[in-house]
Order: C-alpha cells, then structure tokens, then sequence
C-alpha cells in the first residue's frame, strides 16, 4: 500500500468536507483495502464514513430508508426487509461470505469494483479502468465472466454487486451529499456503461458520499436468483432480481434487473414493457427474454451467458406468477 | 487510542495501513490467526469483533479503535479448551489445523447469527421465527472457511454436535 492519512468523519457533513482531492470514503474495507493492497487504489487519505448512517427506517410512504453504513447483514436480517423486499434479502444473502456481509456497508456494496481478472493483474494485463487508453487485455482474452450487454471496446468488464441488482429492480433512490448540497438519484442512473472512459464508473462526483438509500414501496411478489460456478461464496455468471403484480393471470406490474451481464445492473426495460399488461405465461415470459437479448453480443467465452440469461429470466418469472409454495 | 484484545487493552498502531491480521501477529505476537489468501478468499484469518465475525485481512486495525476484537487465544487455552475446540478434535474436524482457527471463530459467530435470526442463501422461509441448524445451513453459512485438507464433514460435525446437539448422521449428510 501506498502511504496514507486516515480519518473518521464524524458525520456526512464533516466526510465530504474531508474529502479533498485524492481522498476516498471508506466503508467496511472489504474491496477498498484489497485494491490498496494491489496498488491499483492508492489513495491519499482515507474518510473513515463506516460509522456513520446506520439504521434502517420505515418512511411515511409505505417504503423504506437505509442508511449508507448499514451492513450487508442488518439489511438482509431486518424484519422488514425480508417480509416486503424479499428480493433484497436474498441478493444479499447470496454475495459474498458472512462474514464480509458483516463488514461491508450498503453505500460501499454499491460502489465496489469490478472483479475482472485483468484489472486485478496491474502488473501484468493492460487495463482500461486502471489506465485509460492503455488497451483491455480482457476482450481478446479468457473472458467467460465478462459483458453480453453494453459493453464496449475499451471494456468488457461486469459490475460485481447482487444487492444493487435487486436495489434496480426495486427503483431505489440514492441518496447522497456534498459539500454544495445534497441530491437523490435513481440507482438505475448511479453506474454507467463503460463506453470510451471505463475508469468513471459512476456519476458521483469525487467528494460526493452515499448518505442512504431509499426502497419505495414493493411489488407484492419478488426474489433473486443468481447462477454462479459454484453454490456458495462466488461471484454471479448470470442472476436476475425480479418483482410482480399479477392478477387474473395478467401481469399488472413488473420490474426486472439481470446481474453479472454488464458494467452495471442491467435493468429490463425491454422485457418489461412486453410483460406488462399482457399475459403471465410462458410464452410471453420467453418473448419478454428474447426482446431483452435481442443485442446481446458475446465474446468468446461467454456466449452460454446469454441462454443463461434467457432461462433464468422464465425461470424466475414462473416463480413469481406460479403458486406460492 | 486503544482497542480490547482478547478482554486486554491494546494501542492502536500508528500507520494507518497496518491491516488487523497484521497487527494481531507481527505487533501483538497473537499467531493464532492465520493469514491464508490475505485477499478475502479463505477465511483463515476470521476474528471476533464485538461477537461479529469479519476477515481481520480485509479490515484496517485502525478500523477498529474503541471496539473488542476476539482471536482464539481468547477462545479457549490449551488447558481450557472451548468446547468446540473439543469436539473439532472429537470430530476429526482438521488434519494440517490452519484454517481451524477461523473456522472455530467463525462458527461462533455463526452460531450466534443463528440465535439472532439471521436468514442465510438456503433458508426457505425469510419470515420464519427461528432458523434451523441443520446440516445444510451449516455448510452455506460456513462457507467462507475453506479447508484443503478437506475436513469440512468433520467441521459440520463438531459444529453440529456443539451448538445444535444434531445426531452425528443428521449432521453427516
């Protein structure tokens, strides 16, 4: 690791006014402190921000406001949580091991960085993420992890998070501040696609922290499922956060959002509005699938992900229009 | 700027870069924690804090000023064994014993997950009062513990037998 200062905020107020040019907020460490051990984050100083916001509170709207502190655990455990957002604590539980759950904050989850091999190699692959304009090693290299959805020629990269998959699928809000002010953003605007500049990941400013996030009320139906090498502790080839209202055999209301495709949480739209209003079946489920993967493109490895997908999206919206169990 | 070691006060080191695991083994001379991947990958080096189990690799010691940080040197002692250091040696629950460490401080604080109530991967039932500790949660809820020798049947007995009191074929399976 490269040398650094280190504070704790003592509030979100007093982190943002830490945060000075080569400052990063650390949450619970779980990624931060890997990637300074790599070299490949070499900050200046750290704001501690992992004891701050921590709560989970039920809002007047009949929704749900987490802090940005709050850990992976607490979410997932709090009643509330598992009663109406079961997809939120599945994706959760299904991330990582127990005990980086118990270290890793909500802001910090969102915020993680890719897992791709290549970009972890600093010494030895060429990285767009790590140097812009360097070239990716990845695209022409072994590559089964990587993007089927909205990648680009400078990076074919995946964001790692199940829990901001599900937080897609609900419509979250982000709520975060600087030293201007504060502002919320839809999470399905937080991540970007990697286009030309795959080192800006996100549309935070530098000095802007993730104060909360907020879950508006749920669809009554939702779970994730996620597909991964191995049952347990391993990152997602494919998984899908869905939630549904279905009456009378119509779908009345449908959210999806597929992991482990793309640079970020990639959220159905396409298959929504084919689902929405039409039937609950498996016809349509698989039309919805196919119009959503209409522009998958795979590279060489990869190219099972995309029938993964397909299947995991029926899969899991026959789970949610079927009987409960 | 301090933090409790094992129920003992200890000054928090001055780098800021100093992770737990090495503040525990180099500056505390605490060689019971093991660093196996020094990545997040293992779970060798899994220590209590405050009852929580975390990755001592993946935390900075500074981190954890004002808070009470368990090894197993608080554990148990040789004479004094933790009766899951019992019954890992009943169970056949190690060979080489690197892991075991971690996993017995891990398993403590799964243990204590459970009484909480905490859901895991394969619980059927989010909204259920109570979660089962059976076999199956177990292996989920242990599985950032790796162990090469390949002991984890072992592991899930012992652990089985000390905080659910399982039959050894249910625990087995």
């Amino acid at each position: 690791m490269t040398p650094l200062r280190y504070a704790r905020a003592a509030d979100a107020q007093d982190a943002v006014l830490q945060a000075q040019a080569g400052a990063r907020f650390l949450g619970g460490g779980t990624n931060l402190v890997d990637l300074m051990r790599e070299t490949i984050e070499r900050p200046e100083a750290l704001v501690d921000v992992s004891g701050l916001a921590n709560g989970i509170e039920e809002s007047r709207d009949g929704g749900v406001l987490i802090g940005a502190a709050t850990r992976n655990t607490a979410v997932a455990a709090h009643p509330v949580v598992r009663k109406r957002y079961p997809v939120l604590a599945r994706a959760i539980l299904s991330g990582a091991s127990a005990q980086i759950r118990n270290m890793a904050t909500t802001g910090g989850n969102l915020l993680q960085r890719t897992r791709c091999a290549y970009f972890y190699d600093e010494e030895g692959s060429r990285c767009n993420k790590r140097h812009p304009g360097q070239g990716c090693d990845a695209r022409e290299g072994f590559n089964r992890n990587h993007a089927i959805l909205g990648a680009s020629s400078a990076c074919v990269a995946v964001h790692p998070s199940d829990m901001a998959v599900a937080l897609a699928a609900l419509d979250a809000v982000v709520h975060t501040r600087t030293s201007q002010g504060e502002r919320q953003i839809a999470v399905t605007d937080l991540h970007r696609l990697p286009g030309d500049r795959p080192d800006i990941e996100t549309m935070l400013e530098p000095d802007e922290l993730i104060t909360a996030i907020a879950l508006p009320p749920a669809l009554p139906r939702s779970t994730y499922r996620k597909v991964r090498d191995r049952s347990s502790y391993a990152f997602a080839l494919v998984s899908v956060a869905g939630a549904v209202q279905v009456e009378g055999g119509r779908v009345l209301d449908v959210r999806l959002a597929l992991g482990g495709v793309a640079h970020r949480p990639w959220r159905a739209r396409r298959a929504e509005d084919i689902l929405r209003g039409g039937a609950a079946d498996r016809a349509a489920f698989a039309a919805a699938a196919d119009a959503e993967l209409a522009e998958a493109c795979a590279l060489s490895d990869n190219g099972f992900k995309i029938e993964l997908a397909r299947r995991t999206i029926i899969a899991v919206l026959e789970e949610l229009t079927g009987e409960r169990p | 700027m301090s933090m409790i070691i094992n129920g003992l006060p200890a000054e928090v080191p001055l780098d800021p870069r100093v992770s737990l695991l090495d503040f525990l083994r180099d500056d505390l001379r605490l060689h019971g924690t093991k660093k196996g991947c020094d990545q997040g990958a293992c779970g060798a080096c899994t220590v209590l804090a405050d009852g929580e189990r975390i990755l001592s690799c993946l935390a900075l010691a500074v981190q954890y000023e004002g808070r009470s940080v368990t090894t197993i040197e608080g554990v148990g002692t040789a004479t004094e064994l933790h009766q899951l250091q019992q019954a890992f040696i009943e169970h056949d629950g190690f060979q080489c014993g690197y892991c075991t460490p971690g996993q017995i401080c891990s398993a403590i604080g799964m243990a204590e997950e459970i009484r909480r109530g905490v859901p895991s991967h394969v619980t059927d039932d989010l909204d259920a009062p109570t979660m089962p500790f059976c076999a199956e949660e177990i292996r989920e809820r242990m599985s950032g513990n790796l162990c090469r020798c390949g002991a984890h049947n072992g592991i899930v007995e012992a652990i089985a037998a000390t905080f659910a009191a399982l039959p050894e074929a249910e625990a087995a399976e």
